[in-house]
């Protein structure tokens, strides 16, 4: 079942945090490849010709790309342990809706309020808290998405928390005090050795943004 | 167009005026997006049309829509995503553009449907000998694209251009299953046309 697997990969996304994570849950050897997104590789563009992105996760040569996919590749092919979508279609249907509403929404979201400032700035500010409102919303009182258990729904989520240090330096507000529920969440998966292990360091995160909007001319 | 009819799965069909005065069923059942469309099953809400094929393949299994490998299944779910988030908008755009814009939209639309040709591999359907999910989320390309190129006299799908998708929206809208629920071609080519004058008058 294992064969060769890895990952092609770059250390702040959160995008390829999500395959990290599963890829953990079911305790996967794979080989981790760093990518310099400045200057992709031949194997980058020869995997993903189609979008040039990271993550491309590669099993036994052959590649399966975009994050949401590969968590569940992997989780339909490891089906023996640590399950990510539950059994039932309605609740797998569910769980799928919520992801996609993270990956159309909390993305964009964020970058505008550590891109943007202003009145731009202040309006991604209060979109993206009302996002993570409807998230609480939708967590209730179980300690994951995926009730009692972790599952797809934290996974393609909680990579944004290292990221949320740096919306709030920018942004000039705090997340948790917004949206409490969702940060003790966040907290209980970092708990997780699958999630601790995964998630990039969020000063290290904060730097690489500072960098990056030097590189980008943005001040 | 609806993939409950692969299955032969009888349901009620509700039409929403989506544009002036969403109804408060809409608006219970999706109060995240507020989008149609909406599939109700029991009574229990499924949203986003690629969610609610993938939830008829899992309840009903006559006719597959989706393939057993799980490798298979990746790449179907790639190309209908890449179809989803990519094409749709750029054929959308290419179609809307002002003239100013027009040739560079075109040439993004273009390409998207350039990565498609190669994408069949000379295959019948995407899916193969037969539907699959690729294919109903590519439908708009096959069924609506014709008509607004007919409205609007822009040529982006043509069969010197891109023979093999040409002659897979050929497939695909006289399948039978399919052309059962398209909504009538004339009446959709009426409204466009009259969408496309009022909108060049206005330029």
């Amino acid at each position: 079942m294992e064969g060769e697997v890895v990952l092609l990969d770059f250390w702040p996304s959160m995008f390829g945090m999500r395959t990290r994570i599963a890829l953990a849950e079911k305790q996967i050897k794979y080989e981790y490849r760093e990518e310099d997104l400045r200057n992709k590789s031949a194997l980058l563009l020869q995997m993903n010709p189609v979008h040039k992105k990271i993550p491309v996760l590669i099993h036994n040569g052959k590649p399966i790309c975009e994050s949401l996919i590969q968590v569940q590749y992997i989780d339909e092919v490891w089906n023996d342990r640590a399950p990510l979508l539950p059994p039932n279609p309605y609740q797998r249907a569910t769980a799928r809706f919520w992801a996609d509403f993270v990956d159309k929404k909390i993305y964009d979201l964020g970058a505008k309020v550590w891109r943007t400032k202003g009145e731009e700035q202040e309006a991604a500010k209060k979109e993206f808290i009302e996002c993570l409102k409807l998230l609480e919303g939708q967590l209730g009182d179980n300690p994951y998405f995926g009730g009692k258990d972790f599952g797809f729904v934290d996974v393609a989520l909680v990579p944004f928390y290292c990221w949320f240090y740096t919306y709030e330096k920018f942004g000039s507000f705090s997340i948790e005090a917004e949206c409490p529920k969702l940060i003790a969440w966040a907290k209980r998966c970092m708990q997780k050795e699958s999630v601790a292990k995964s998630l990039a360091d969020q000063e290290k995160i904060y730097d690489f943004v500072l960098q990056l909007k030097k590189a980008l001319g943005i001040e | 167009m609806n993939s409950s009819q692969l299955p032969g799965i009888p349901y009620e069909y509700v039409e929403e005026d989506v544009y002036n005065n969403k109804s408060p069923l809409l608006l219970k059942y999706n109060p995240v997006h507020k989008k149609i469309p909406v599939l109700l099953h029991d009574g229990k809400p499924i949203a986003e049309s690629l969610l609610i094929v993938e939830y008829i393949d899992e309840t009903w299994k006559l006719n597959p829509i989706l393939p057993h490998d799980p490798y298979e299944k990746a790449m179907a779910r790639f190309w209908a995503n890449f179809i989803d988030n990519k094409c749709w908008p750029a054929i959308l755009k290419a179609n809307r553009s002002p003239q100013n814009e027009r040739e560079k939209s075109m040439e993004e639309a273009c390409e998207c449907l350039k990565t498609l040709e190669t994408a069949l591999h000379g295959n019948k359907f995407f899916g193969g000998d037969t539907i699959g999910l690729a294919d109903i989320a590519a439908n708009f390309i096959a069924f609506w694209l014709s008509i607004v190129q007919e409205a609007n006299g822009l040529e982006l799908l043509s069969a010197e251009k891109f023979p093999h998708l040409f002659k897979w929206s050929d497939e695909l809208v006289n399948c039978s299953v399919v052309n059962e629920t398209l909504p009538p071609r004339d009446k959709l080519l009426a409204v466009f046309k009259a969408r496309f004058a009022a909108a060049t008058e206005a330029q």
